[in-house]
């Protein structure tokens, strides 16, 4: 009988969990009209989740482009399809690695400091005294990091995707010697519009659930260092587990 | 602080009843802080004087029973409703609360912002008069990381009065601090009691210190009140309990040991 309760706990958890997130999210819409009166609050946290995330962005957006280059350019020799590799990586990394593996970095480097700092500021009673000076954390503290994540991400992805395609152009073309002309064409011909929505609606939608996964778990942190690591090691696996479900159902969707 | 018919009191605390995580906090408190007095709120650690502090503010509601401010029921306003309220409180933290990504200067100057149209150069003048009573208005440009505890807890404290409050709430003043610092902070709270006619509640365990400036004290035990009075009365008083607090003797009524098998057998009676 235990046992029956105990396998009942978990989904009963999940979606307390899950009606917790709403309501934390209705509480910060409420507080977004306060938000959006003081954009500087707003771009303060895109340069610090978006801009310092760049170099991190970049560096694996390079390595992830050259390895497609490589596996692509790989698997296209044997079938003597060389020239399909533009296409191939530019697909693969709008569609998918772009957007999934950017959500998972920015959780691992945005997203962890995010809740920290939240979950830093509850613990140090920062967020009690604003309360008591009758300003709200939520539109102070917590929306405007939800909105610089929210806004971040989309651009994180653009920009790890064309330093991703770099990445495949510069092993594909320039070490393996597949032909400079028809890697750029072959792209053209067969990335279209759509494609590029795919990419864009995968990163808007990652972006907004990294960003809330990170605010939420950092408001509802315990006031302890050890509720605050614990909040922060949530936050990555969440967000992580998470990212790769909505692609899949994301995909599903879309194809 | 606007009301309908300003009564004597500004604070009323009805039959309040609170629990969390299944401990019962209040059973059945009842408490009057007459408006310009210094009122304190004495009792050993984990009575839930801080808790109080937090039903006042509105930080929690009560289960049960009232807690009115100048006449109004805070459990019952809306969300304007207390914010409006709170604009006329000030509080100070135990662990002071400051921002830590704003230096001194916009620590004190943050809720003139937020609630005032104010132009900069009067904010600036309005802050270094809050800095000066404080005495720190060379530390203006300091991040509060390089503050001592002390100072820390002066900028809180003028950042709690820099929109002139009605009432100051003071969450254990003066515990932590140096003699100096403890001074300096006594010397501000009555200051602010007697020049400005600040209400004030303090929330301390600090006998020797509430004795000295406090016109009025509850002593809470077990989620009431057990004992009121000005400070000379509760010492007079016939109450053991009382006497144990106010005298700070390890033994009496509340016993120095936690309930426990007897020692004997716990230390020759073998693992159990």
């Amino acid at each position: 009988m235990d046992r029956i309760l105990q396998i009942g706990r978990y989904p009963a958890r999940a979606v307390r969990k899950l009606g917790a997130i709403a309501l934390f999210l209705l509480a910060m819409l409420q507080a977004m009209p306060y938000t959006l009166r003081r954009p500087r609050l707003v771009s303060a946290q895109v340069l610090n989740a978006g801009v310092l995330s760049l170099v991190i962005i970049m560096t694996s957006g390079f390595f992830v482009g050259m390895v497609v280059g490589l596996q692509g350019y790989d698997a296209f020799s044997r079938l003597r399809q060389e020239d399909l590799l533009g296409a191939a990586a530019a697909l693969s990394l709008i569609k998918e690695l772009g957007p999934v593996v950017t959500a998972l970095l920015f959780a691992g480097r945005a997203g962890t400091a995010l809740t920290a700092e939240i979950g830093l500021m509850r613990a140090t009673d920062q967020l009690s005294a604003m309360e008591v000076m009758a300003i709200d954390p939520m539109g102070r503290i917590v929306a405007p990091r939800f909105l610089g994540g929210v806004i971040s991400v989309p651009f994180l992805t653009a920009i790890f995707n064309s330093v991703g395609i770099l990445g495949a152009y510069f092993v594909g073309v320039r070490l393996m010697g597949v032909d400079n002309g028809a890697f750029w064409a072959q792209m053209q011909e067969y990335v279209d519009a759509g494609d590029i929505h795919e990419g864009i609606i995968k990163s808007l939608v990652f972006g907004v659930a990294a960003s809330l996964v990170a605010v939420f778990e950092g408001y509802t942190a315990e006031r302890t260092a050890e509720g605050v690591g614990l909040a922060t090691t949530r936050t990555v696996v969440i967000t992580s587990v998470l990212v790769l479900i909505l692609d899949y159902m994301i995909t599903s969707f879309l194809l | 602080m606007p009301g309908a018919e300003p009564g004597p009191y500004l604070i009323e605390v009805d039959d309040l009843r609170f629990s969390t995580a299944g401990r019962r906090i209040f059973d059945g408190l009842t408490l009057r802080v007459a408006r310009g007095t210094i009122t304190a709120i004495m009792g050993p650690s984990g009575t839930g004087k801080t808790t109080l502090l937090r039903l006042i503010t509105g930080q929690i509601r009560p289960e049960s029973g009232s807690v009115r401010v100048d006449g109004r029921e805070v459990a019952r306003l809306d969300r304007a409703g207390l914010y409006e309220l709170r604009r006329h409180m000030g509080m100070l933290f135990q662990n002071s609360a400051l921002l830590t990504d704003d230096s001194v200067f916009d620590n004190v100057a943050f809720p003139l912002r937020e609630h005032t149209r104010l132009p900069e150069r009067l904010i600036r003048t309005v802050v270094l008069t809050k800095l000066q009573a404080v005495g720190l208005r060379g530390a203006a440009r300091l991040m509060p990381a390089e503050l001592s505890g002390g100072m820390a807890r002066r900028v809180a404290l003028a950042r709690a009065m820099v929109l002139d409050p009605d009432l100051l709430l003071y969450d254990e003043p003066f515990s932590g601090l140096d003699p100096i610092s403890m001074g300096m902070i006594m010397r501000l709270i009555k200051a602010n009691n007697d020049i400005l006619g600040v209400t004030s509640i303090l929330v301390s365990h600090d006998v020797e210190e509430i004795s000295q400036i406090a016109d009025y004290c509850f002593v809470m035990s077990g989620g009431k009140v057990i004992g009121e009075g000005t400070p000379a009365e509760l010492r007079r008083t016939d109450s053991p309990l009382i006497r144990q607090f106010m005298s700070g003797s390890a033994d009496g009524p509340v016993p120095f040991h936690y309930p426990a098998p007897p020692y004997r057998d716990e230390l020759l009676g073998g693992p159990r």
